[in-house]
Order: C-alpha cells, then structure tokens, then sequence
C-alpha cells in the first residue's frame, strides 16, 4: 500500500487537535513514511479467522457499588488549572 | 568494620542488607537517607537521574520511620528505606510531569495505588526520576528537561524510557526506584546499568495514579540492586485495587520465600529469534555463558520458536501509538496542564498548547497514532496489529507447553552513546526483545548478566508465565545469588 503517499499530515494533524510547524510538517512526513514502511510487514502475515487482542487479560464487567466516597476538594482539584475564578476552570468564550 | 566504614557506602546497598542493619539499631532511617541525600549532591550534577527531590520532604519521613522502629511498630523490610519514583507515578504535593513542558507546574493532588503501597509499606518516598517525555522513548534523551546519563559510562545514555530511575539507582542515588514498562521502559534501561528490573504481569500491579501511555501495556514495576530486593518490592506493590478495572483479583504469594522454596530444575526455553541478526557478539556471549549456568544447575534447556517476534516492533507501534493518541487526548489545555497565551478562541487553544507543551516524539506518536485509527485506515493498521497480537501472544503460550521460562538478551547492544539514533525508527527497533512480552502481558525481567569490554553493563531477560512471578523470581534469583555483577558499581 502507497502509506507514504497516503498520510495527509495536515488532515490527521487537524483530527489530533496539533498545530505543526512548517518544519515539523516536513520532518514528520518523511520520519513516518520510514516507519510506516516498516509497519507494512505485518501486511505478510496471515490473519485469517485471527481474533483481535485488545487486552492480553480481558477482564469484562467490572462494576463498582454506586456509593458516594469523599473525593478532591474543590481547592484540589482546581490546583492544576490554568486560569479559575468562583471554584470554575475559566476557558475563552465558545458561545457568542 | 568501624561505624564510618559501614555508613560511608550505606546508599550501595541492599535492602536486605539495609532492612537488616535498620532492624538491629546499627543505624537510623534518618542517616540512611542523609547518605542517599549526600550521595545524590555528590554526582547528580553528572548523571542527572532526577527532575527534582524534596530532602526536608524525604527527612521527615525518615524520622517517622525511625519514630515508628523506636515505638516497636516497625512495619517491614521497606521501613525507612528511601525509593525513587519515576516522574509518571503520583505522589501526593509532590510535582508530577512526566518530564514534559506539558505538566512541567503540574503538582499531583493524590497519590497513585503504588505510592499509598509504599507509604504504607513505611518506604521513604524520595525524587521525582527523569524519563523520555510521557514515556516515549529508550534514551531519556526525549525528556524536555534533560538527558540522564549512563553511570557507567557519561557519554552513553542509561536506556528509557525510566532512565531515571535505572541510573538513580546504579548511581546510588536511592535504594530503589519504580518505574513503568510499555514496551521495554524498564527492562532496557535495567539491562544498561547494571540493576535488575521487573516488568510484572499486566494486570498485578495498579496502574492508578500512573500516567497512561498505552494502557494495555503500561505497568509498574522495580528497580533493584538484587532479585531478592525486587521480590520485597513487588510484594509491596502487587495487588488487586478497585481503581483499576484492568486490576486482576488473585491472591499474592510471598514472593521472598518463594525464591527458597522453589529450587528447580527448571525447563528453560532458548527463543532462536532473539539470537539473530544485529545482536551484538559480546551481549550473546554473555547471555550464553548464564545460560550455561542453568544447565550446570540441572535445568533442561531447549530449544523454542516464537515465529511472530519480527512483527513484534510493527504491532507495537501501531497499537502504543492508537492507545497514546487517544491517551493524551486529554491534554488540551483546559483543566490543567500548559495552556497557550496567544490562542484566539477555544479550538486554537486545543491546537496551540498541545503544539506548545509536546515535543517532537509526542507528536510524532500523536501524529501516527491518529493515522492508524482514522476513517479507512483503522482496518488496515489496526485491527491487523491486534490480530497479529494474538498471534505473538500465542507464541509464547505454546512454548510455555513446554518451558517454564524464557531466556533471552534484554537489548540488542550495550548502551549507546547520547545523540547515536537519532532516526525514531532506529530508536524503535531497540526494544525488539522487550515488545513481546507487552504485547503478551508477561512477566519480564532483566537481571544483570556481565560487562562488555568497553565496561558497559550486559542484561538477560528472564520471561515468565502469566502471574506467575514467584517461579519467575526464584529462577532469576539462582542465577543471581551465584554472581556479583550487581556487587560491581560505577567509577563516578
């Protein structure tokens, strides 16, 4: 398969949230076409009626009792964040 | 030996030594970690295993570990013994970055599952430990901060991604140290110097409080100077927790005793795959001679296939980058982490603090991880790697029909000089021993196995069966207590 032609870094930059430069446009495409490359190996190996491993150990239905446990105080949980204001995270305007 | 001898080189030993010479008074927790604080002033500015340390922080806890000895309430071999902890594992008001600009004010409020172990467990928690940024890479040399040397060697790096935490430890630097293993991220660095290191069974150590890479494969684990520190270790931190859904309900086995009740022999599988082409001639020399102990030992060694190993990297990097595109998604700028000053509106934010607070590795993994996932792709990246995984999987389970372990080298070469691979693909194809035994969610070791004649350390890989940690440790433990490798530290 043509990978090295198929990976439009804009479009997966953009699904990724990830503002490349110019340069790290060029250098990635070039450093993952390599990789990618590689990765085409597996393309020889016959899967045929092969399940999927997600998990090496499934562990299906973990349930946990639905009782209230004390958590991070407001204070704690607000430590990390960038701007806050009234126990909120502020975050730029996103309705006009 | 005069009290000065004896506490001149207190930060070189064991814990079994330590534990014991705590248990008899001979010494306080307190003059333990004031030699480990002064060890660590006299040549961190050279190796560089740490992102930062709290002394006063690491002090206290130490006078309550020797408050508790002197009130008779001592609470086990780790008491007072001072432990490292990656930059990726939660310890409550202590900085959690990852060693990423991304986290770089980032102060954890809670501890992770392993820490509240080793708290309770009375372990002195010291350091924050450098790694490859969020854990991608076999160097250190990803970390945004700076790059860890090799103790044995300043040129060389000391592997990663828990450089820190391999070197800290070589280096003297603590006791012992966690880190955590994606896909070698303890094992290789062990293997480079000089320490042993155990990458448990997915599933027996939680991973709360760790920050996820790829979460099917990330697990925490033990750096130690001997097999029989990593056992103490591992029984500290093992164990089922309701935090993590991918925590396994199974009863742990005193891992210490089972290293003296479990004598052997055992059936020892010799993988032809990891004895090809690009293995350095001194490290399969090495791996060979330890694999002649065995025999001498009574072990029938055989011969076994596990014919997927050369797809083992290609897997990987398709599955660890899914899991780690989707992993870090988290990190947009909003509710912690770095946030971009010159975004526009809400969506530049997301674009402009990650472009800002990720280096190149991260993107470069964010990048080809949302590729193998994207519309028309998935089928063809994905979902072939997660079949070829069970494919690998059942390799090693077939030869486990007939082996109880698998021996094999931890790396391909000894440690490699800073700045050498500087090709990502290069980097990658360092962990093709280790990868496996992720892909599988094995128990894996490292356990030192002789220097090259550079003076660069050589590891083995000791692979388990699944849970099965006690067997796994007493076989690395009849090679280990033969030899002094471990006895041997670096010229700093």
């Amino acid at each position: 398969m043509a990978a090295n032609e198929d990976l439009n870094i804009d479009r997966i930059a953009n699904l990724a949230r990830l503002a490349l430069t110019p340069e790290e446009n060029v250098k990635f495409s070039a450093q993952l076409a390599e990789v990618l490359t590689n990765i085409e190996k597996l393309k020889q190996v016959n899967v045929d009626g092969v399940e999927p491993t997600a998990h090496a150990f499934p562990i299906y239905n973990v349930w946990a009792d639905d009782v209230a446990k004390p958590g991070l105080s407001v204070e704690d949980a607000l430590r990390n964040a960038p701007a806050q204001r009234d126990n909120m995270v502020v975050v730029p305007k996103v309705v006009e | 030996m005069s009290q000065a001898a004896m506490t001149s080189e207190l930060f070189n030993k064991t814990i079994t030594e330590l534990a014991a010479l705590l248990e008899a008074k001979t010494i306080t927790s307190v003059q333990l970690t004031e030699a480990v604080i002064a060890r660590t002033q006299d040549v961190e500015e050279r190796v560089k295993a740490f992102n930062s340390f709290d002394t006063a922080d690491a002090l206290s806890q130490a006078a309550a570990s020797d408050a508790r000895r002197a009130a008779g309430q001592a609470l086990g071999p780790l008491d007072g013994i001072p432990i490292g902890i990656k930059d990726v594992i939660a310890v409550t008001g202590q900085p959690l970055t990852a060693s990423s600009k991304m986290l770089a004010n980032f102060v954890s409020p809670y501890d992770a599952t392993v820490t509240q172990k080793l708290k309770k467990a009375g372990a002195v928690i010291w350091g924050r430990l450098n790694l490859d940024e969020f854990a991608m890479g076999s160097s250190t040399e990803n970390s945004a901060f700076h790059t860890t040397r090799n103790p044995y060697n300043l040129d060389c790096v000391p592997g990663g991604s828990s450089g820190g935490s391999a070197a800290a430890l070589a280096a003297g630097e603590a006791i012992a140290t966690l880190g955590s293993d994606t896909g070698g991220s303890i094992r290789q660095p062990a293997a480079l110097c000089n320490v042993v290191g155990l990458k448990p069974t997915y599933g027996l150590v939680s991973r709360f409080g760790l920050i996820a890479f790829a979460s099917s494969l990330d697990q925490i684990g033990p750096f130690n100077r001997t097999v029989e520190d990593a056992a103490i270790t591992l029984q500290a931190i093992a164990g089922y927790d309701e935090n993590d859904s991918t925590s396994v309900k199974i009863e742990i086995p005193d891992y210490r005793a089972a290293l003296k009740e479990k004598k052997g022999p055992w059936r020892i599988g010799i993988p032809k795959e990891y004895f090809g082409e690009g293995l350095d001639p001194e490290v399969a020399a090495a791996v060979e001679k330890a694999i002649e102990f065995y025999k001498s030992i009574g072990c029938e060694i055989k011969s076994v296939s596990l014919p997927h190993t050369e797809y083992g990297v290609g897997v990987y990097y398709i599955i660890a980058t899914a899991e780690c595109s989707s992993n870090l998604s988290r990190y947009d700028g909003i509710r912690y982490g770095h946030r971009s000053a010159n975004a526009k509106d809400i969506v530049d934010l997301y674009y402009k603090s990650r472009a800002e607070g990720f280096g190149p590795e991260v993107k470069r993994r964010i990048i080809l991880g949302t590729y193998v996932l994207s519309s028309g792709y998935y089928d063809a990246y994905y979902l072939r790697a997660q079949k070829v995984r069970t494919l690998i999987r059942q390799d090693f389970l077939n030869a486990y029909n007939e082996v109880d372990a698998i021996i094999t080298p931890t790396t391909p070469t000894p440690a490699f000089k800073r700045g050498a691979k500087a090709d990502p693909l290069a980097m990658y194809l360092c962990d093709v021993y280790t990868i496996g035994v992720n892909l599988a969610g094995l128990p894996g070791m490292s356990v030192p196995c002789g220097f090259s004649s550079g003076g660069l350390p050589i590891g083995m890989q000791l692979i388990g069966q699944p849970f099965k940690e006690a067997d796994l440790l007493a076989i690395a433990n009849a090679y280990d207590s033969a030899h002094d490798w471990s006895k041997r530290t670096p010229n700093l």
